[in-house]
């Protein structure tokens, strides 16, 4: 008889012998507890060395105390081996729940097993790159669905309720004032010393009011605000969006003939071009507020030098920019969330995914406008 | 029964990427047939009826409504002919940002041009149909998955479409409501004459209100039974008879 006494003499740890009987048949004797608590043997080791003249298995668990899935998962390994092997198996030694089990889970067998990848980091990167591009298409048809819904819009035949549209304008707006001035107010301020720092060695400190005004007012301002709208807003929008998409509410509205862009996406799109160039102005002026406070009382400039320098250096074109910009940020941000959260899968999971996309894209699109509408304005000498 | 064809399912092959979900679906659904798509989970009901309704494109086959070919026509038509049909979501699918008076009353106001105090009393009698009188002003966040299952109902029913679509009425409701629900069936099949896609595995529901049925195998990837399902208790398929008896026969 060949044995394997892990703990032997112990009741509450498993047992485990084979006895070889005639040429062709195994009997195989298990004891004890065989339950997950226990470190079990591994199944492909029990038919190791038996020699190709093994036909039969049979078992004997007359001393068995207590078995639970860890019991199962080892037999039905066993069970996998002997079929490979050509040994025929004869349960009847088995508890009868474990044969009922066995049987349940031989029957519940998908017809199609996926296969995990098991691809390098190289090529996951590559298929990642790949799909992104194969999203482009699909990028490309939503802004195309926009379009046609803002058409609809200006004559007069999208579908909306205006609640919806003062909801989102309440919620992007008002709503988002304190982050905007608290972020505003820190660049502000961080522009202000930066320039400080320099203008101090030719004495041209009341410069700072040049750099703070344009710089926020033209640039920073709308910049700052975008990347706030899209952690704080696009991701809202995703999320919502997505959630509508998992519970199946889109769809509903398809079923029904009501453009889901029209009703869900235009209010967003309009909450946020709307919204968003305000924010700016308002970045903007908190930011120069904090320009002004340090010149005073850290660089001895003047209040009112400080004031009448600004007044001087701002133009009308400056804001004219930071409007613009700040209204094409707002419709990047909106476009990606809404983009995202129509795409959203149908689980929980990709809610989660689609809230993230939605902040990567709208900060991508932002800094890339940025850049072509900095570009052009140049040009334009604007 | 009147037998005149109402929708018809040709050759309907519905896959995802190269992952075939369903294969040479072949079925006709009648006027005023109370439709059965029947089949093991996973078998792929929910996705053929999503062909069906228009929100997926089948790989390859025809949905024809009155024998026009869906998936062929324009936008424009496919919308016209979207608002003949009703579809109830599993879930209900109620729009979260409106009460249930404002889902049922939201496809009323785009399609047609009554007074808000008609579109009231047609939301308050849709919902005494379901059940649900008194929940006008009730957000679907505050009702039970039963409730929001007959308020889902409710909206399908709001334009007494042609075809109603429901998909799995019955899970997780308690037996009353599903016979309250399949009796509500019956009434909008006898007195409305709408035709009626049932997507379910609840088997009294089935045997109950089904005037024809279709099973899809989850194993061979296609319909290996079609006709009524009490019938096919009898005379089906072996596997059609395994399902519906339970694994009894």
């Amino acid at each position: 008889m060949d044995s394997i006494r892990p703990h032997s003499g112990d009741d509450k740890q498993w047992q485990f012998s084979a006895r070889r009987i005639g040429d062709d048949l195994l009997e195989i004797s298990c004891a004890g507890r065989w339950c997950l608590d226990q470190d079990l043997p591994v199944a492909g080791l029990i038919l190791a060395g038996q020699g190709d003249s093994l036909y039969r298995l049979s078992f004997n668990t007359a001393q068995l105390s207590a078995w639970d899935s860890a019991f199962l998962v080892f037999l039905r390994e066993l069970f996998v081996i002997c079929k490979e092997r050509g040994i025929s198996v004869d349960q009847t030694g088995l508890p009868k729940g474990v044969c009922h089990l066995l049987a349940m889970a031989a029957e519940v067998s998908g017809p199609i097993r996926r296969r995990r990848s098991r691809w390098g980091l190289c090529r996951r990167m590559g298929m990642e790159i790949i799909k992104y591009l194969h999203g482009a298409p699909k990028m490309l048809c939503f802004l195309g669905e926009i379009t046609v819904s803002f058409g609809r819009l200006l004559t007069g035949r999208a579908r909306f309720r205006l609640r919806d549209l003062w909801w989102e304008i309440e919620e992007v707006g008002p709503r988002a004032v304190i982050i905007v001035s608290v972020i505003s107010f820190l660049v502000g301020l961080i522009l202000a010393y930066l320039g400080a720092d320099q203008l101090r060695q030719v004495g041209a400190q009341i410069f700072i009011a040049d750099l703070v005004a344009i710089g926020m007012v033209r640039e920073i301002g709308a910049l700052m605000t975008g990347i706030i709208i899209a952690g704080r807003t696009g991701a809202s929008f995703a999320a919502q969006l997505g959630a509508m998409q998992v519970n199946e509410e889109i769809d509903a509205f398809r079923t029904m003939g009501i453009s889901p862009i029209d009703f869900l996406v235009l209010p967003r799109m309009l909450a946020l071009m709307l919204m968003v160039p305000l924010l700016t102005l308002y970045a903007g002026f908190i930011g120069m507020l904090a320009g002004m406070l340090v010149s005073v009382t850290i660089f001895d400039v003047g209040m009112f030098e400080y004031y009448t320098e600004t007044v001087r250096a701002l133009e009308l074109k400056h804001f004219m920019v930071g409007l613009l910009k700040g209204s094409v940020y707002g419709a990047m941000v909106a476009y990606a969330g809404c983009l995202r959260g129509m795409q959203c899968g149908r689980s929980a999971e990709s809610v989660g995914e689609a809230a993230t996309s939605a902040v990567v894209t709208g900060i991508l699109l932002i800094t890339i406008t940025a850049s072509i509408m900095t570009i052009i304005f140049y040009q334009l000498g604007i | 029964m009147n037998a005149v064809p109402h929708m018809e399912i040709r050759d309907l092959t519905m896959a995802f990427g190269e992952f075939v979900v369903q294969r040479d679906l072949n079925f006709v659904i009648n006027k005023g047939d109370i439709f059965v798509i029947m089949g093991g989970s996973g078998c792929g009901k929910t996705t053929v009826m999503r062909a069906m309704i228009g929100l997926q494109a089948p790989a390859k086959g025809a949905v024809l409504y009155d024998g026009e070919d869906f998936w062929s026509l324009g936008m424009e038509r496919q919308e016209q002919l979207k608002r003949r049909l009703g579809v109830m979501f599993q879930g209900g699918a109620l729009w979260s940002s409106m009460t249930l008076a404002e889902n049922i009353a939201l496809p009323l106001k785009e399609y047609t041009a009554l007074s808000p105090q008609r579109i009231a009393g047609i939301v308050s009698f849709k919902l005494a149909l379901v059940g649900l009188s008194g929940f006008e002003n009730y957000y679907p966040s505050e009702l039970s998955g039963g409730m929001k299952k007959r308020a889902g109902l409710a909206r399908a029913m709001t334009l007494d479409p042609d075809i109603l679509v429901i998909d799995e009425p019955s899970s997780g409701l308690d037996p009353l409501t599903v016979r309250h629900l399949d009796d509500l069936i019956l009434e909008l099949r006898d007195s409305l004459n709408t035709t009626i896609v049932v997507i379910t595995h609840e088997l009294a529901s089935i045997l109950d209100i089904g005037t024809n049925s279709v099973f899809l195998d989850v194993e061979t990837r296609t319909m290996i039974n079609t006709g009524n399902p009490r019938e096919a208790v009898v005379s089906g398929d072996p596997k059609v008879r395994h399902f519906l008896t339970r694994g009894v026969v």
